[in-house]
């Protein structure tokens, strides 16, 4: 694939490149999403004092955090420190684990999603979700696949082919497979399942996407390749993704938390939050500047 | 390369010549390497004193019966195969050898159970199969003529357990999600229910629908009567089967669906079933096959006929496995006939069932570039 790179940015103690795609993918610009569907803003998500347990073992404690619109926030810290709990606790996923408790308050612009205001569903509808391991249904083909959150949710569209095409389109993966929409998408390779997924997710119009180490299965190519498109959505949607990749997390975030356990057995807790630049040249914490020049257990 | 030190300073290392595939390796799939011929000379050496011991003991011991000899001549090849290959190649090599031929051989019998069973009902029925065996009933023959068919029967077996089907199967499926997807607090009784229902014997099945149908009722005997027994027989199998199925559909795909807004019963109805699709099929497949064959419930509920019935609602009805039964037990040469054909028919039509679930299923995972 070819990129313009068109702007490099430092930030701080590792010099990465922002790649603009606007010049490669020219019919996918921002103001054209709103005329297919509803016309979502991204919206402010707060984290306000979030615990969690699984069954009585406290594996996050009292941890807030401003996920703004308009940025992606990148959630990083070592194994089993709960960045994923966290992550999934933003959408209501948590719950659905056999013996999962929360407490504190997931507040979507204002409206504390686990206040019984807006349903579960509709809270998972309006924070979509990207997993780990890239999951395309597979008893559908692609394009149904995208459109597979509108089905679920009982939504439904005018222009099937366009949202189809825009959403492909914004996850990069349309030039590779518009001539194989009505194909199951287990065929892709694992890359492209995953922009397939981000493709599925990006159709139901969301105000904040998740993401939980979208890239950690997928090779570097393809890792590039979502985290040009994660760039790109964030005008569109507000980010939260987990990664264990600092280049990661440096390359695409404009904020970063790190997560720590910092005593074995007890709950993890967020150690520091900071706009990515500092927190990968400045940070205040020596944990964090420890962890994130590798120089952490 | 081994060079004589005295020598290495005066000649030159040469080195080894580069490997290069001659023009006459053709670029075609090559065969993997086949069985080693020692390994079923074994086989037959031990199979051969096994027999000779086994025929030994029969004639030293006055043996009458043929399973015990069969049983012996097994044990003991099994036995010399250990012993010819351990003095051989090893303890290890002879274990390998024994299992693997143990289950090669249970393979080769279970078959041909299988084939012989098939074999001798194909044999014995397909001479009296022909067009008018299909278009004709019993009604107008009489036990000693030639003609008449297996139309009531071929009619009634595909109406009651057509019935059969409709009703069980979507209680069935909604019992596997019950249990598999909302995993209420009755899961367990429930499961136990079932489980216990499995092991039901189909006459008792029969006998319920007989003294609370037709005693209590008073419906009187009919394809339908016989239809609520079948799903009595059903709905365990293809309930079980179906839990089985849901539970290999990975939990990932049911988040996925979940983290895009869907509700629970969505999620079951458009990911998790479609998902499920061709293992729910044979889940239904197997309670088709085991409803077609049962004759104990039928011979209670649907009574039989020689006649054509087509309304499975009122009158007695005939099915192809009663009336198999029902003209075996005549003992006449010509109605004996006139059953293996039946038999042939009944496994016939399970064949074009089970045929035609495949098609459907391969048809729908193509799509999906799956195969």
């Amino acid at each position: 694939m070819n990129h313009d790179q068109t702007s490099v940015m430092g930030r701080g103690a590792l010099d990465v490149e922002v790649v603009d795609r606007q010049l490669t993918v020219p019919a996918a610009t921002s103001s054209q999403f709103p005329a297919i569907g509803h016309g979502r803003q991204p919206a402010n998500l707060n984290a306000v004092a979030l615990s969690a347990w699984f069954g009585n073992r406290k594996v996050l404690e009292r941890c807030s955090l401003d996920m703004k619109a308009r940025h992606v926030t990148a959630l990083i810290g070592p194994s089993g420190c709960g960045k994923s709990t966290f992550l999934r606790m933003l959408n209501r996923m948590h719950e659905l684990v056999p013996g999962a408790k929360m407490a504190g308050r997931v507040e979507l612009d204002g409206v504390d999603v686990y206040s019984g205001q807006i349903p579960a569903t509709q809270a998972r509808l309006r924070i979509g979700m990207v997993f780990q391991k890239p999951n395309p249904f597979p008893a559908m083909t692609i394009s149904e696949n995208v459109l597979a959150g509108l089905k679920l949710s009982g939504m439904s569209t005018p222009d099937r082919e366009g949202l189809v095409e825009l959403c492909l389109r914004r996850a990069g993966l349309w030039d590779e497979v518009k001539d194989r929409l009505d194909t199951g998408g287990q065929a892709l390779s694992g890359g492209q399942q995953q922009r397939l997924c981000i493709a599925r997710a990006l159709a139901v119009q969301p105000q904040v996407l998740l993401m939980d180490e979208p890239c950690s299965a997928l090779d570097p190519i393809s890792t590039r390749v979502v985290e040009q498109t994660i760039r790109e959505l964030c005008n569109d949607v507000t980010i939260v993704i987990v990664t264990h990749n600092m280049q990661q997390a440096a390359r695409v975030s404009d904020n970063c938390a790190f997560f720590l356990v910092e005593v074995m057995g007890e709950p993890g807790r967020i150690v520091e939050t900071a706009p990515t630049r500092k927190m990968f040249s400045d940070p205040d914490d020596p944990r964090t500047l420890d962890y994130v020049e590798g120089r952490f257990g | 390369m081994i060079t004589d030190p005295t020598t290495e300073a005066t000649v030159p290392r040469t080195e080894p010549l580069p490997v290069v595939a001659t023009p006459a390796e053709a670029d075609r799939p090559r065969p993997f390497s086949k069985l080693p011929e020692d390994v079923l000379r074994e086989v037959v050496v031990a199979a051969t004193a096994g027999l000779a011991l086994a025929m030994g003991l029969r004639t030293v011991l006055h043996w009458q019966g043929l399973m015990s000899t069969a049983v012996v001549w097994y044990l003991a090849a099994m036995g010399f195969l250990i012993v010819l290959v351990r003095s051989s190649r090893g303890g290890l090599a002879a274990t390998d050898r024994v299992v693997t031929t143990m289950i090669w051989s249970v393979g080769a019998i279970a078959c041909g159970i299988l084939i012989w069973l098939l074999g001798f009902i194909v044999v014995n029925g397909i001479g009296k199969i022909s067009w008018s065996f299909f278009v004709d009933d019993l009604g107008d023959t009489s036990a000693l003529n030639k003609g008449g068919g297996m139309r009531h029967a071929l009619i009634g077996t595909i109406e009651q357990v057509g019935i059969a089907t409709v009703i069980s199967v979507p209680i069935s499926v909604m019992t596997a999600v019950y249990l598999n997807e909302v995993k209420g607090r009755l899961s367990p009784l429930i499961r136990f229910i079932v489980d216990a229902m499995s092991g039901l014997p189909s006459v008792v099945a029969g006998l319920l629908i007989y003294s609370v149908w037709i005693l209590t009722l008073k419906q009187g005997f009919s394809g339908f009567a016989c239809s609520l027994s079948l799903v009595v027989l059903m709905l365990p199998t293809v309930t079980r089967t179906s839990e089985e199925i849901l539970r290999t559909v990975p939990g990932h795909y049911r988040e996925a669906a979940l983290a895009l807004g869907a509700s629970r019963w969505r999620t079951v109805s458009r990911v998790v079933l479609p998902t499920a699709r061709a293992g729910l099929l044979t889940a239904v497949i197997l309670g088709i096959a085991r409803a077609t064959g049962e004759t104990a419930p039928a011979l209670l509920t649907a009574f039989g006929s020689s006649t054509t019935n087509v309304n499975p609602f009122s009158e007695p009805q005939a099915n192809l496995p009663l009336t198999v039964y029902q003209l075996i037990r005549s003992g006449n040469k010509t109605q004996l006939e006139r059953a293996y054909a039946g038999a042939f028919v009944l496994i016939l039509l399970v064949l074009v069932a089970f045929a035609l679930a495949r098609i459907i299923s391969t048809r729908s995972e193509r799509r999906l570039g799956k195969r």
